[in-house]
């Protein structure tokens, strides 16, 4: 067949054309042409997005920030994976980041971002995501987009249901994906009824400096909790997990996890734990955890965490409740209102909307089918609003547009439903490509949405973009939601899995944005704050460089007197005070990692040569016209050698 | 250029123009070189940037001198020594060879010295480095200016 081109066109055939570009114009119709969609997500040149966007990168271990509507990465956050670009995860000052219980664990599955809130609504001060595998929680600092904080969750394996915040950020919660004995011991598998249990966390943040600590953990059964959406407004003070497998199976789950027709999803009273846990009825268990925290000195340092307080709905009545909800539900989602949750079940053929002010009603009148360890079953019908009929295949996850509309992923029929909160009619469905796992309005799962986009975020892609062997991207899809029907505009590769997101507009936090570390303010034992402090000093076989930089030369440039074996710390101090001028710093054949000094800031890291000889070092990030002089050497004698450990400080 | 694809890309013109709504790109793709020497007096003598009002100088003030070398020895010195040349110029004598607001806005506005003042301009063209900002404020660079009135000329060459 041959291609056509304009050659072959007749002129009428461009005037068609015209016309066609020309409606496409006015206002926006569901298949939206590629100019329209174009015009609506283009941000030109030099001009900003209207909302920073952050995605977390699943396997990746990292959180990346993206503007919207334009779908451009701005930066990779650095959070639970080592980074030898930066050297996160290797510097002196960072390693301890990655302390776990379980030793140094350099990466991790990082889920679920959750902004921080105030009264409900995204405050721009702090990001957290969870860690799956070596269940952790990382707080980010919004002015600085880097992790200043790190606590490990004891007692707990695949901290999935996590980290979702309360109304005003009073607490970050985590739950265990995957029960296990606790505390962990030896065990033969098939005990998983009597020995396997499962553990919500309530993790308590500082209002004012952020600092996580551990507050309580609640014991409940032995079921895998998936997730889970915080109460607000009148459900101020409730937090609900959805859970699967109440079956308790532990072989072949995708099938003996799916006996039940209804699962639960566990409505939980933390101010009722707490009024518990002041009536004394929480016990002090032992336990280890790591805590790690960047100080006011930018250094990383672990401490550790010895005990927990644990609490039971058994001996807490009103602490917790089930809600039967069908087949092995994802999402549990509270609405802007805080009044309906909107529960996913992976295998339903409805979705669930449950009313709180009934579920307080059902309480109250005990409309209770039985109690399982200590938690009673409410009646479904009882505490149900009502039950979006047909929405699709597998629900998973719902947000909503503060409009009185509601948008559910669907995985298996890879498309986002959106319906109406009141009647629960399915309004509106759109093909997601493919295999839409989470998806995220701005603000959307809080009390304040800013209901204009919707993103979609896509497991699979298959040939939506050009092939790159087995390993193809994922992405991202950027939906308009203004109008009755929701229209594709854009569809971008992200960084990792993209398997949640969060989004607030740009004004909160654009402005805040750190420029510079204040090098008067740099406490780090090894700073070098003016070249007059730079130099070499000798402890056995432990070499420390004192060295700056700045655009273009390192000070000392020129090091003699090292031996074969003498682990040498170079502690690189950029003395610049000017937004954007990063340098780095790398030794020929490092075995760790490049550094990446930002300005003010003081980042360490060692090198142990291996032979005899004069080795450069250079910065590596372009900081100016003279870049490619920033270098310097650094000559290595034998074990034993009588050359004097000099560093040049001049010129000459 | 075919007459056909010149008509058909006239359409798709027509087209994108009757779109209208986003004419937010700014006038000039470009920014077209600084019209050679638009300084007005003032500036030649006192430099290009924030400081824009005379600076009195009267005695040397050993608060601010001590603030100031403290600044210098932080900010400045990994590029300037008193009475040799090094990355930049020595300093020695230059509350002198040159007034204080001059010396303040280099500390303040390098960039737009170096691309406004010609003299700033000579110096990059001798030293071949863009001096950095290095993020001190108004207050902080009268302190250095202080510091620098006590650093007597290098002997001539």
């Amino acid at each position: 067949m041959r291609t056509p081109t304009f050659r072959h066109w007749r002129p009428a055939t461009f005037v068609a054309a015209a016309l066609v570009a020309l409606a496409a114009c006015g206002r926006p119709t569901r298949s939206s042409s590629a100019s329209d969609a174009a015009s609506r997500v283009y941000v030109a040149p030099g001009e900003k997005d209207e909302f920073y966007a952050f995605f977390s990168g699943g396997f990746s271990g990292q959180v990346s920030v993206y503007g919207l509507p334009s779908g451009r990465h701005f930066k990779t956050m650095k959070v639970f994976s080592q980074d030898p670009e930066t050297g996160y995860g290797y510097s002196e000052q960072t390693r301890a980041m990655l302390n776990t219980s379980y030793g140094f664990v350099p990466w991790d599955d990082s889920h679920h971002p959750e902004l921080s809130q105030t009264a409900g609504v995204p405050d721009g001060r702090w990001l957290f995501i969870n860690g799956n595998n070596t269940p952790r929680i990382a707080r980010m600092d919004l002015t600085s987009m880097e992790t200043a904080e790190i606590i490990e969750i004891p007692h707990s394996a695949g901290n999935h249901a996590s980290p979702f915040v309360t109304e005003n950020t009073e607490y970050t919660v985590a739950a265990t994906r995957f029960s296990v004995p606790t505390p962990q011991r030896d065990v033969p598998i098939s005990s998983y009824r009597e020995n396997f249990i499962g553990a919500l966390t309530f993790v308590k943040v500082d209002s004012s400096s952020g600092r996580m600590a551990i507050a309580f953990q609640i014991r409940v059964p032995g079921y895998d909790y998936d997730l889970s959406s915080a109460g607000k407004g009148p459900s101020h003070g409730w937090v609900f997990f959805t859970s699967y497998n109440s079956e308790e199976a532990n072989t072949l789950l995708e099938v003996n996890a799916s006996q039940h027709d209804k699962d639960f999803v566990a409505a939980v009273n933390w101010k009722r734990a707490e009024a518990c846990i002041a009536q004394g009825k929480g016990t002090k268990e032992p336990a280890r955890y790591a805590h790690n925290t960047v100080g006011a000195d930018h250094i990383a340092r672990t401490e550790w965490g010895t005990s927990v307080t644990v609490i039971t709905p058994a001996t807490c009545p009103g602490l917790a409740y089930f809600l039967p909800t069908p087949k092995s539900p994802h999402g549990a989602n509270v609405d802007p209102t805080g009044e309906l949750i909107a529960a996913g079940g992976k295998l339903a053929t409805v979705i669930p909307v449950f009313s709180f002010s009934k579920m307080l009603a059902a309480i109250e009148a005990n409309a209770v089918d039985t109690v399982i360890h200590g938690i009673p079953v409410l009646k479904y019908e009882s505490v149900l609003a009502g039950e979006v009929p047909e929405p699709g295949l597998g629900p998973l996850h719902t947000e909503y547009d503060g409009q009185g509309h509601a948008y559910t992923s669907m995985f298996v029929s890879s498309e986002v439903v959106k319906w109406d909160t009141k009647t629960f009619q399915v309004l509106d469905r759109i093909p997601a490509y493919y295999a839409i796992g989470h998806l995220m309005i701005p603000g959307g799962d809080s009390r304040k949405p800013w209901g204009k986009y919707l993103i979609a975020l896509n497991k699979i892609t298959k040939d939506r973009y050009l092939p790159t062997g087995p390993e193809l991207t994922q992405s991202a899809q950027l939906i308009d939601i203004t109008g009755e029907r929701m229209q594709i505009l854009l569809d971008f590769p992200t960084v990792g899995e993209p398997h949640y997101a969060q989004a607030l507009p740009a004004s909160l936090i654009q402005d805040r944005q750190l420029k510079v570390y204040d090098l008067a303010h740099n406490t780090d034992p090894w700073a070098t704050r003016g070249e007059g402090e730079a130099g070499v000093t000798r402890r056995g076989n432990v070499v420390h460089v004192k060295m700056t930089a700045i655009r273009s030369h390192f000070m000392p440039d020129n090091i003699e007197g090292v031996q074969v074996g003498d682990s040498v710390y170079f502690h690189v101090t950029n003395v610049e005070q000017d937004w954007d001028v990063p340098h780095g710093f790398a030794v020929t054949g490092m075995n760790n990692s490049e550094l990446l000094v930002m300005p003010g800031e003081t980042r360490s890291i060692v090198w142990v040569p291996t032979k005899p000889g004069v080795f450069p070092f250079y910065c590596t990030d372009f900081c100016s016209a003279l870049h490619q002089e920033m270098q310097g050497y650094i000559r290595v004698s034998a074990r034993g050698s009588s050359v004097p450990l000099t560093a040049n400080t001049t010129r000459r | 250029m075919r007459p056909t694809t010149f008509i058909s890309s006239l359409f798709a013109l027509l087209a994108i123009a009757a779109c209208g709504g986003k004419s937010d790109a700014p006038a000039a793709a470009t920014t077209a070189a600084a019209p050679a020497s638009t300084l007005t007096p003032w500036q030649v003598e006192h430099g290009v940037g924030p400081i824009t009002e005379p600076v009195e100088l009267k005695a040397i003030d050993q608060h601010e001198v001590t603030e100031g070398k403290a600044l210098f020895d932080q900010r400045c010195a990994s590029c300037h020594k008193a009475n040799e040349r090094y990355v930049g110029p020595a300093l020695g004598g230059v509350v002198g060879r040159r007034a204080p607001e001059y010396v303040m806005n280099m500390i303040l506005a390098p960039d737009q010295m170096i691309q406004k003042h010609p003299e700033a301009k000579k110096l990059f063209g001798t030293y071949l480095i863009q001096m950095p900002n290095q993020g001190l404020t108004p207050e902080q660079a009268r302190h250095v200016v202080e510091y620098l009135r006590t650093l007597p000329a290098p002997p001539a060459q």
